[in-house]
C-alpha cells in the first residue's frame, strides 16, 4: 500500500497540481499537517479507491474546495488534543454514531474524553459502506460488522504514525514506545507525548504504515470496545435539542403537502382547488405526476387546504395495484403456495428434498400467512428542498438511511450532476427501512415544489399520509412440508413462499445488481445452522403493485415464524420437548447451542407455570445466534394474548457497546411483539384501509413483557444487532399459544378475532 | 387576531388563527422543535406540553384555548438538563431515536408532579397515552422510578 502525503502550513495549502501529482498510485490515505492538526483521510475501497477519493472531494464542493483544503479525513487530531471522528452511518437510534468512531478509537488508542464525533460528508469511496458495496447506505444492521475491521485498521494505522513520530522527535527506537489514551510514553526516560502535541509538529511517512491483522489489538485489550458508554448524541434527546429533519427551517422557506394518489402509478385526474385556495394562507396548489400538493405559509394552512382537495380529486385508474384485495389476494398466494404443480424459482437448496420427501417414513405438512405491516417510525416523512432558478443545482435538508440514494435520486429527478446536489441529512425519528428506498419519494417531493415554487420547500407528512403512502412489509403464504426418516429424525425440510416482492419496487438497482433474487422477501429460509440435510425453499413471485418495503427484520419476520412455528410443530407431533429438538439440529452448530442453553436457564424452561405456558425459538441471522422465550397467557373470551416476560439470549460475536446491544435486543423484541399481535395493514382496491394509531396499533407500555436480555459474549468478528430478535417474537409466542390451547396460530398478527375464530 | 400567552416563563404573542394548534405555533413560529409531531391526533404523545402545569397533547389544543396561559415545553423544563427525570433518563440511556421522548419526559414529569412516588403500575398507567416505536418502555419504566428516588 502506497500513500501520498500532502502537507499544509495554516491555511497555506498545497498547490493543486502537487496535491494531485503522481507519486506512483495514488494513495489511500491523504494526510495534512499544519497548524490545525494532523488530518487522515482513507479510503475503505482497494485500488484506485483514493485517487476517486480526491476527485470526489472536489467534486463535492461543500466537502472540499480545488485546493484538496477541507478534503474529509476520517480521523483530525487538532493541537489541542481533540481528535475528530467520522461516523458514516446514519443514526435513527440504532447507536453507529458513537460505535462506529469508538472502534478507531480503540486501536488509535484515542482518549474517548477527547473525541469528537462528525457525521460523514456522502463519499462514499472513503466513507462507504463495504457491506453494501461501498453505497452509504445503513440497513441491514450490518455497520458494525461491515466497517469492523476497516476501522481498527485505520485507527491502528495513526497510532503509527503517532508513534513513529514521537520515536524520531526523541530519536528512541519505536519499539521503546508504548500509547496510554490519547498519550505516547517512553517508559524508559519517563517522557511523554500528547497526541496533540505530536499534530503540531509532526512529519509524515511515505508510505502509510502497514498493519497487519495480528498488529491489532486482542479483545481482552480493548478498552472500549466492549465497554458502555453513553451515546454521544443522547444528551440531546433529554432537552429537546437534537435536530432531525422535520425540526429545520431555512430561509424564505414555505411548506408543502401531498395528497398522493391511492395507489402506485396513478395520476391526478380531476382536481377542484377552489377550496383550497380559499384555505388563508394558501399559496398556491401545484399538480405533480403522483399527485397534488399545496403551498403554504404555514403547516397548518397546508394541512387544511390539502384535506379540502383530498375530496375533490379524482385519480386515473393506472397503476396496478387497483382491484386488489389483501383478503382475496392471500387466498390466492395460499393456493399457490399449495399446489406442489406450480413450480417456483429455487431460492435455497440443499441435498435433494422432493426425494428424500418422497423417500420419507413419515410427512407433515403445514400453511401459514403474514399480513402487510407498516414501518409507523415516529417522526413522519418529511424533507427540505431548495432548487436553483436555472435548475441545475439543489439543496436538501432530510433524513436518510443512504447519503447516496438521496444524493442521486434528487439528482436524477432533475437531471443534474450528483456533485450539484448539496445534501445535509440530520437524526432521524426512526427509520426500520422506510428511510431507504431508491427513490427517496419523499425527499423528491420537496424537490418537485421547490423547483415549481422559486424558493425552498418544507414537506410534511401527516401520519395520515405516511399509512395511506407506506411502504410495507410483503403479504406472504406459506406451505411447508417436514420430511422424517423412520427413527423421527428431520431429514427433509421444503418450504414454499408466494409473497408480494420487495427489492424490485423498493430498490430496482439493488435487485438488478442481485440479479434478480429478492432478499428482502426471501431472506430466513436458509436453515444453515440446522443439521436438515436436504432442503429446498421455492419463491412463487408476486406483483400486487402495492408499495412494499425492507421492515426491521426483512423476510425473517415472516420466514423465521413459520419455520420455528413448524419445527414446533414436528416436535409436538414426535412428541419431544422443542427445546432438545434444537438441540438436535444444531449437533454442529456450538453457538448456537449455547444461546439456546442460556436462554432455557434464564426462562427455567423446564418449570410449569399456573394458567400460562412458554414458547421458543432460535434464529440465526446474518451471523447472529439468537435464541427467545416467551411466556404467555391467553384470555379466551376475548381472544387477547398477553406475553408476560420474554427472554433472550444474543451471541454477536464482539458486543462492541453492550449496553446498546441490550438496548436494541430490547427494541426488537417490542417490534416483533407488534407484528405478531397486532399490527396489520389491509388493501382493498388497491389502498390502504388504516390511517392512524387509531386503527394501526402498535404496542404501548401496558403492552409489553418484562424483558430480559443476556448477551453470550465470543471472541466471532462482530455481527448485527438492530433486528435479530424481532423475528423471535411472534413463533414464541405462537408455541406458547399451542401448549396453551392445543390450536396452532397460522396467520400473523395474532389479532383477538383470529385467536377467537381459531380458538372456535 | 392575536393570541398572547407565556411559553417557558416569557411572554409571547402569535397571530396564527385561533383554531392553529399549539403544536405548529410552537414548532414553527417559536422554534422551539422539542416538541414533535407524531400522530396529529393526540394519540401517541410526541407533542406532550403542560398548561398551566398539567400535561396536554399541543397537536389537540387550538390557540384559542392556549390565550393568557402558560406553557411549559421540553426546552422549558429546566434550563441545564438538570430535572431529575432528564438525569435518570440519562442514566438509564432510554432514549433510541429519541423522537418520542420530550414527549415521554413531560407526560412522566406531570406523574410525578402529581404523584412523587408513583406505583409501577401507575407509571403504566399514565405513560400508555404515550407511543415509543424504539420500544425503549422498559427503560422509561426505570427511569421514571429512579427519579422518583432520587428527586
Amino acid at each position: 500500500m502506497s500513500i501520498t502525503v500532502s502537507t499544509a502550513r495554516g491555511n497555506a495549502l498545497l498547490p493543486e497540481h502537487e496535491m494531485l501529482s503522481g507519486r506512483g498510485a495514488l494513495s489511500r490515505r491523504q494526510v495534512m499537517i499544519g497548524a490545525a492538526g494532523l488530518s487522515f483521510a482513507f479510503a475503505l475501497l482497494p485500488r484506485t479507491a483514493a485517487r476517486a477519493a480526491t476527485l470526489a472531494a472536489e467534486a463535492h464542493g461543500p466537502v472540499a474546495d480545488r485546493t484538496g483544503k477541507a478534503l474529509s479525513p476520517w480521523v483530525s487530531i487538532a493541537p489541542d488534543g481533540t481528535v475528530s471522528i467520522m461516523s458514516p452511518a446514519t443514526e435513527m437510534g440504532q447507536g453507529t454514531l458513537t460505535s462506529l468512531p469508538r472502534i478507531i478509537a480503540e486501536e488509535l488508542d484515542a482518549d474517548w474524553a477527547d473525541v469528537r464525533v462528525v457525521p460523514a460528508p456522502p463519499l462514499e469511496k472513503i466513507y462507504g459502506n463495504p457491506g453494501f458495496g461501498g453505497m452509504m447506505y445503513t440497513a441491514g444492521s450490518n455497520a458494525v460488522t461491515s466497517y469492523f475491521t476497516p476501522l481498527r485498521t485505520f485507527g491502528a494505522q495513526v497510532r503509527r504514525v503517532l508513534i513513529d513520530n514521537a520515536a524520531r522527535h526523541w530519536d528512541v527506537p519505536v519499539a521503546e514506545l508504548a500509547t496510554e489514551p490519547g498519550t505516547v510514553v517512553h517508559a524508559k526516560s519517563g517522557r511523554r507525548l500528547t497526541y496533540g502535541e505530536i499534530a503540531g509538529f509532526a512529519a509524515l511517512p511515505d508510505k502509510a504504515p502497514e498493519i497487519k491483522p495480528a498488529d491489532l489489538k486482542k479483545p481482552s485489550a480493548f478498552r472500549l470496545i466492549g465497554h458502555d458508554v453513553q451515546r454521544v448524541e443522547l444528551p440531546t434527546k433529554v432537552n429537546g435539542s437534537a435536530t432531525y429533519a422535520i425540526d429545520v427551517q431555512v430561509p424564505g422557506m414555505i411548506y408543502g403537502t401531498v395528497q398522493r394518489a391511492p395507489v402506485e402509478g396513478a395520476a391526478p385526474d380531476a382536481v377542484d382547488d377552489a377550496k383550497a385556495m380559499a384555505v388563508k394562507g394558501v399559496i398556491r396548489v401545484v399538480r405533480l405526476p403522483y399527485g397534488v400538493a399545496v403551498l403554504a405559509e404555514t403547516p397548518w394552512a397546508a394541512f387544511e387546504a390539502k384535506e379540502a382537495l383530498a375530496r375533490t380529486v379524482t385519480w386515473s385508474r393506472s397503476g396496478k395495484a387497483w382491484g386488489f384485495d389483501s383478503d382475496k389476494g392471500l387466498v390466492e398466494f395460499q393456493s399457490a403456495a399449495r399446489d406442489l404443480a406450480i413450480k417456483g424459482f429455487d431460492w435455497d437448496k440443499q441435498g435433494d428434498a422432493p426425494a428424500a420427501m418422497d423417500k420419507a417414513a413419515s410427512v407433515i405438512d403445514a400453511a401459514y400467512a403474514c399480513d402487510y405491516a407498516y414501518h409507523a417510525q415516529m417522526e413522519p416523512l418529511n424533507a427540505i428542498a431548495s432548487v436553483s432558478a436555472a435548475g441545475d443545482a439543489a439543496e436538501i435538508w432530510c433524513g436518510t438511511q443512504s447519503q447516496t440514494m438521496a444524493q442521486e435520486a434528487v439528482a436524477n429527478v432533475l437531471g443534474i450532476p450528483r456533485e450539484k446536489v448539496k445534501l445535509n441529512y440530520y437524526l432521524m425519528g426512526g427509520g426500520f427501512g422506510r428511510r431507504g428506498h431508491r427513490d427517496e419519494e419523499f425527499i423528491i417531493d420537496a424537490v418537485l415544489l421547490a423547483k415549481e415554487a422559486g424558493r425552498p420547500v418544507k414537506v410534511l407528512w401527516q401520519r395520515e399520509d405516511d399509512v395511506h403512502n407506506g411502504r410495507f412489509r410483503p403479504l406472504t403464504a406459506h406451505y411447508l412440508r417436514a420430511g422424517l426418516d423412520a427413527s423421527g429424525k428431520l431429514v427433509a425440510l421444503h418450504h414454499r413462499v408466494a409473497g408480494d416482492r420487495v427489492l424490485p419496487f423498493a430498490d430496482p438497482v439493488r435487485y438488478k445488481a442481485a440479479k434478480e433474487r429478492d432478499p428482502i422477501l426471501m431472506r430466513g429460509v436458509e436453515l444453515k445452522s440446522y443439521d436438515i440435510p436436504h432442503q429446498l425453499s421455492e419463491q412463487l413471485y408476486r406483483d400486487t403493485g402495492v408499495r412494499t418495503s425492507p421492515l426491521r427484520g426483512i423476510g425473517f419476520t415472516a420466514n423465521k415464524f413459520v419455520i420455528e412455528a413448524f419445527l414446533d410443530e414436528v416436535a409436538q407431533k414426535r412428541g419431544i420437548d422443542p427445546v432438545q429438538f434444537r438441540f438436535e439440529l444444531l449437533k454442529d452448530t456450538p453457538r448456537g447451542r449455547a444461546v439456546v442453553e442460556k436462554v432455557a436457564a434464564m426462562a427455567d424452561w423446564g418449570r410449569r407455570r399456573d394458567g400460562r405456558e412458554l414458547g421458543f425459538a432460535f434464529i440465526d441471522y446474518s451471523g447472529t445466534l439468537v435464541a427467545g422465550i416467551a411466556e404467555v397467557s391467553l384470555h379466551r373470551q376475548s381472544g387477547r394474548i398477553k406475553v408476560h416476560d420474554f427472554w433472550c439470549a444474543i451471541d454477536c460475536g464482539i458486543a462492541v457497546h453492550p449496553d446498546n446491544v441490550a438496548a436494541q435486543t430490547e427494541s426488537s423484541i417490542v417490534y416483533g411483539l407488534g407484528l405478531s399481535l397486532s399490527e396489520r395493514i389491509s388493501i382493498r382496491d388497491g389502498a390502504v384501509q388504516e390511517s392512524n394509531f387509531y386503527d394501526y396499533q402498535v404496542p404501548r407500555m401496558d403492552e409489553v413483557p418484562a424483558m430480559h436480555v443476556e448477551i453470550v459474549a465470543t471472541d466471532n468478528h462482530p455481527t448485527g444487532v438492530g433486528q435479530m430478535a424481532t423475528p423471535l417474537v411472534a413463533p414464541a409466542i405462537a408455541g406458547a399459544v399451542a401448549r396453551l390451547t392445543g390450536v396452532r396460530l397460522r396467520h400473523s398478527p395474532f389479532t383477538p378475532e383470529r385467536v377467537k375464530q381459531a380458538l372456535g | 387576531m392575536q393570541t398572547k400567552f407565556n411559553v417557558n416563563g416569557n411572554p409571547v404573542a402569535t397571530e396564527a388563527p385561533s383554531h392553529t394548534p399549539l403544536l405548529w405555533v410552537l414548532r414553527e413560529d417559536l422554534k422551539l422543535t422539542g416538541t414533535k409531531f407524531g400522530c396529529g391526533t393526540g394519540l401517541c404523545g410526541a407533542c406532550m406540553v403542560h398548561i398551566d402545569g398539567k400535561r396536554a397533547y399541543s397537536c389537540q389544543t387550538q390557540m384559542s384555548e392556549v390565550a393568557g396561559r402558560s406553557v411549559t415545553t421540553i426546552e422549558g423544563l429546566s434550563p441545564d438538563s438538570s430535572h431529575p427525570l432528564q438525569k435518570a433518563w440519562l442514566a438509564e440511556n432510554v432514549p433510541q431515536c429519541g423522537y418520542c421522548q420530550s414527549g415521554q419526559i413531560m407526560s412522566a414529569a406531570d406523574l410525578l408532579q402529581r404523584k412523587p412516588i408513583p406505583t409501577r403500575a401507575e407509571i403504566i398507567d399514565h405513560m400508555t397515552t404515550n407511543i415509543c416505536r424504539c420500544g425503549t418502555y422498559q427503560r422509561i419504566v426505570r427511569a421514571i422510578e429512579r427519579a422518583a428516588r432520587e428527586a
